[in-house]
């Protein structure tokens, strides 16, 4: 037994860092089950195979800049725009020149410089209870830091990239003094301490522990349409209100991709990643996972339809970015734990 | 070899020392008390739920006979499977106010948010709680061997002289059993500073998440590493704890004479009691949260059960073995090296490499990887010098840093139980052994394997648990293609897919049961006058 397992090791020890050509190597912070199928349609499609680690953001952009230029990997995805500015930053990607990138993938939606691309996007609106908020006392996020909402605001906590990049657009738009104003007002507005994830707040509202919640729209999808008997019954007790739409628009993030900077399988991951804005991958991301498609004319599920129409940020994402250190002391001032 | 072992921690502490004023003032300006308090009262409080969990427990089963013991005996044991954030996903699951127990109250009653008092499961408390229910198991570990392995002369002694059973109990017994306690108890509460997934999920601000967030969200190297370095003083003052605890006193064995052990039969109320204590930990720490992973695991086991859930299945399993031998070889390694010369260097480094226990995963992880990669990119100059090629990158991209970091991680658990065993054995012995002929390694092959037989089962067993529990190192050192069960469970956990994260997790703790029932036999039957 022992043998054998001192073997498989030396084995995979000694073929893993070797890899042939036709293959793409990726390290991804989107979960394993959200991209894996594409892969392997892509690989079914081109031939070309796809070697995936996932992990967390921060975690593999450390891992990238460590082992520097002998790094395996070939394309980096993260779940949000601050963390592939970041990664522009640290010098860890390379530009790339695609006609079909460019044209595909709305201008904010993607590098001034061609660093990174988006291949999904989803909103970060404000959802509320229905029997106890009318949609009319509702308008921008920076009245949510006004005293009426009192006790009456469930949001998860600032360790979350989300909230971070959503406070570092505010920054980017107001400044850093009122954002900061607007941070202490909204967390005196806290009906509790933070706690849980997006749809732990979504849960909260519709068990009445507050009236309106910030969450991601696709976690919402997700309890719409998934098992959990629960979950879709409190995600049926709220609805979406688009903030902003008489200014800037609803705060949206994106997953996005960059090419690393030096990938020894460059052709192959622009390919892959005009694979996953095709029609066919586009539809796909916004069915599995209730995502909005970037590209332009690709009709979004019909969950997501019913959503309405809204008005996005057009901010360029890369200044999530930018703001991102300073949404976090921003954050700590306020007492967002 | 301790120095290697030393290394990753020493390579976080090369930031230490760069000075980082502006970040520092804004940590001490806001959250720095918070992450002082929190994990001062989460060691505290997990600290005394071990002991009140683990004690009475080991003493009942290894000194008394009462209803079920023959199950609890082993049974105990099984909390120690859980994973901490996999408790806290299903307790969470189950209490949090839209759950279904407030829910079913608010139905019961009419009641509605705020009209009634719940304690709230994602809190300070509802921490210290989960960490208790799962890590009071290495406390009734070490402690029930240290009661069975004592000489039941030396209690006999004792009550001859006129003490009663409770007296002999604190005044004998206890104190006798006190290194193992110690050691039980630090090792329980290395992996309270440690635990990054139930604070981080819970909300509670500890050193372990300020160090994450310094780093990554503050993007302050500096400043996370000596926040880190803080955290080790509070490592150390353990270590130092359990030092003292030893100074003063040689435990060795005082007389080699073993005879049963006459045990107590409880009857009555005292036997209700005794099956409560017993039952009320094993009942919160492992049934109730099974019960709700299986309730999960059912509800989606025909998409989750397939070929990709059995390579997982094989990956954990195997990473954990090969984890657990290594461990076991480079802790009876340092064993020895202290034993036969009493080198200070040797023995600060066997210290520091011990400290890894209580350094959160992802900490150890970056600590690997920047020497590794170092010394990837060298490799890859020399080659590229002399058969122009690169070789890739042979250490760190491969399973090897992975198994390098889970003995940086876990070598303290490994090494403390072989010097435990090695402590229990008197070195006249390894003089009368080396007088009749025999060299070191022989002293080492004739006499203490069989006598150490149960503490290295012990040693390799507490690893191979606590690799197929490891997450933060796992995902960020892993290979192409290569997941194991914890990465799976986590990845849908922190998608908020609860009930799908249910199978995988259910399939590591039932990876765990099996070693953790031949932990238990092993020790049942290490006493010598047992056989």
């Amino acid at each position: 037994m022992f043998k054998q397992i001192a073997l498989s090791l030396l084995v995979a020890s000694i073929a893993t860092p070797v890899l042939a050509d036709g293959e793409v190597n990726v390290y991804s912070a989107r979960k394993e089950q959200l991209i894996k199928p594409l892969f392997d349609k892509f690989t079914e499609q081109t031939g070309i195979k796809v070697n995936l680690v996932t992990g967390k953001d921060d975690a593999l952009l450390e891992r990238l800049k460590l082992e520097g230029e002998n790094t395996p990997a070939d394309l980096l995805m993260t779940a949000d725009a601050g963390r592939l500015y970041r990664a522009v930053e640290m010098e860890l990607t390379q530009p790339v020149e695609s006609a079909t990138l460019k044209k595909d993938i709305p201008e904010n939606l993607r590098d001034p410089a061609n660093q990174w691309f988006g291949l999904t996007s989803r909103a970060r609106p404000i959802f509320y209870v229905k029997d106890k908020v009318k949609p009319e006392e509702l308008s921008t996020y920076e009245d949510l830091a006004d005293p009426k909402w009192k006790g009456r605001i469930c949001v998860r906590s600032s360790d979350n990239i989300y909230n971070q990049s959503m406070l570092g657009s505010m920054i980017a738009v107001n400044g850093a003094e009122k954002a900061q104003a607007w941070a202490d007002g909204l967390v005196k507005n806290f009906a509790r301490p933070p706690e849980g994830g997006d749809r732990d707040q979504i849960k909260a509202a519709a068990a009445g522990q507050c009236d309106i919640a910030i969450s991601n729209t696709y976690y919402y999808g997700q309890m719409l349409t998934g098992e959990e008997a629960e979950d879709k019954a409190a995600a049926e007790k709220v609805a979406i209100f688009w903030p902003n739409q008489s200014d800037r628009g609803t705060h949206i993030n994106i997953s996005g991709a960059a090419v690393t900077k030096t990938a020894k399988n460059k052709d192959n991951a622009v390919k892959l990643m005009e694979f996953l804005v095709n029609d066919e991958s586009q539809k796909w991301y916004a069915e599995a996972n209730q995502e909005y498609p970037v590209k332009t004319g690709i009709a979004p599920s019909d969950m997501l339809k019913g959503w309405g129409e809204f008005k996005a940020d057009s901010l360029n994402l890369s200044e999530l970015g930018k703001h991102n250190a300073e949404a976090v002391k921003i954050m700590d001032k306020a007492g967002w734990k | 070899m301790a120095l290697l072992t030393a290394l990753p921690i020493l390579a976080v502490f090369g930031y230490v020392f760069v000075p980082a004023p502006e970040v520092w003032q804004h940590l001490r300006e806001t959250v720095l008390t918070d992450y002082l308090l929190n994990t001062l009262w989460l060691v505290l409080g997990v600290g005394f739920g071990v002991l009140l969990l683990g004690l009475p427990a080991a003493w009942l089963n290894s000194m008394c006979e009462f209803p079920g013991r023959r199950l609890f005996e082993w049974a105990l044991l099984l909390p120690m499977a859980m994973p901490a954030y996999i408790i806290a996903y299903t307790y969470t699951g189950m209490l949090d106010f839209s759950g279904p127990v407030q829910t079913l109250l608010r139905e019961l009653t009419g009641w509605g948010y705020g009209d009634y008092y719940f304690p709230n499961v994602r809190s300070l408390g509802g921490a210290i709680t989960m960490l208790s229910l799962v890590l009071f198991p290495y406390v009734y570990l070490l402690a029930r061997a240290a009661f069975l392995e004592q000489s039941i002369c030396v209690l006999e002694v004792s009550r001859t002289l006129g003490s009663n059973q409770w007296q002999s109990f604190f005044r004998v017994a206890l104190p006798l059993a006190r290194p193992a306690i110690i050691t039980g108890l630090s090792l329980a509460l290395m992996e309270t500073l440690a635990d990054f997934g139930t604070v981080q999920y819970f909300g509670v601000s500890t050193f372990t998440t300020g160090i994450f967030r310094t780093w990554f969200g503050l993007g302050d190297h500096a400043a996370a590493s000596q926040l880190a370095a803080l955290l080790m003083g509070f490592v150390f003052v353990l270590i130092l704890l359990e030092r003292w605890s030893r100074s003063r006193a040689r435990y060795h064995h005082t007389s080699n004479k073993y005879s049963r052990i006459p045990k107590f039969r409880l009857r009555g109320w005292t036997a209700v009691a005794a099956v409560l204590v017993c039952a009320l930990p094993l009942l919160l720490g492992f049934v109730i949260p099974v019960g709700q992973l299986l309730h999960w695991s059912i509800k989606v086991a025909s998409k989750g059960l397939d070929s990709d859930f059995i390579n997982l299945v094989w990956h954990s399993l195997m990473l954990a073995s090969l984890a657990a031998v290594f461990a076991l070889l480079l802790a009876l390694i340092l064993g020895y090296g202290k034993r036969l010369n009493n080198d200070p260097l040797v023995n600060i480094a066997s210290r520091i490499a011990a400290m890894g226990y209580a350094i959160p995963g992802t900490v150890i992880a970056i600590g690997v990887l920047i020497p590794f990669a170092w010394a990837d990119t060298q490799l890859n100059h020399l080659s590229k010098q002399f058969f122009d090629s690169n070789v890739g990158l042979l250490l760190s991209g491969t399973l090897f840093t992975l198994l390098f970091a889970y003995n940086v991680r876990f070598l303290a658990v490994s090494l403390q139980t072989v010097e435990a065993g090695l402590g229990k054995i008197k070195p006249t012995l390894d003089n009368a052994g080396r007088s009749l002929g025999l060299s070191p390694l022989g002293v080492l092959q004739r006499l203490h394997l069989p006598l150490m037989k149960g503490s290295l089962l012990t040693a390799i067993l507490l690893v191979f648990v606590d690799v197929l529990k490891e997450l933060p190192a796992t995902l960020i050192l892993r290979p192409f293609n290569f997941n194991t069960l914890a990465v799976r469970a986590y990845e849908l956990a922190s998608d908020e897919r609860l009930a799908d994260a249910g199978l995988p997790s259910l399939m590591i703790v039932a990876a765990g049961i099996i070693p953790v029932i031949l932990l238990s036999r092993s020790i049942s039957k290490s006493r010598a006058g047992e056989h």
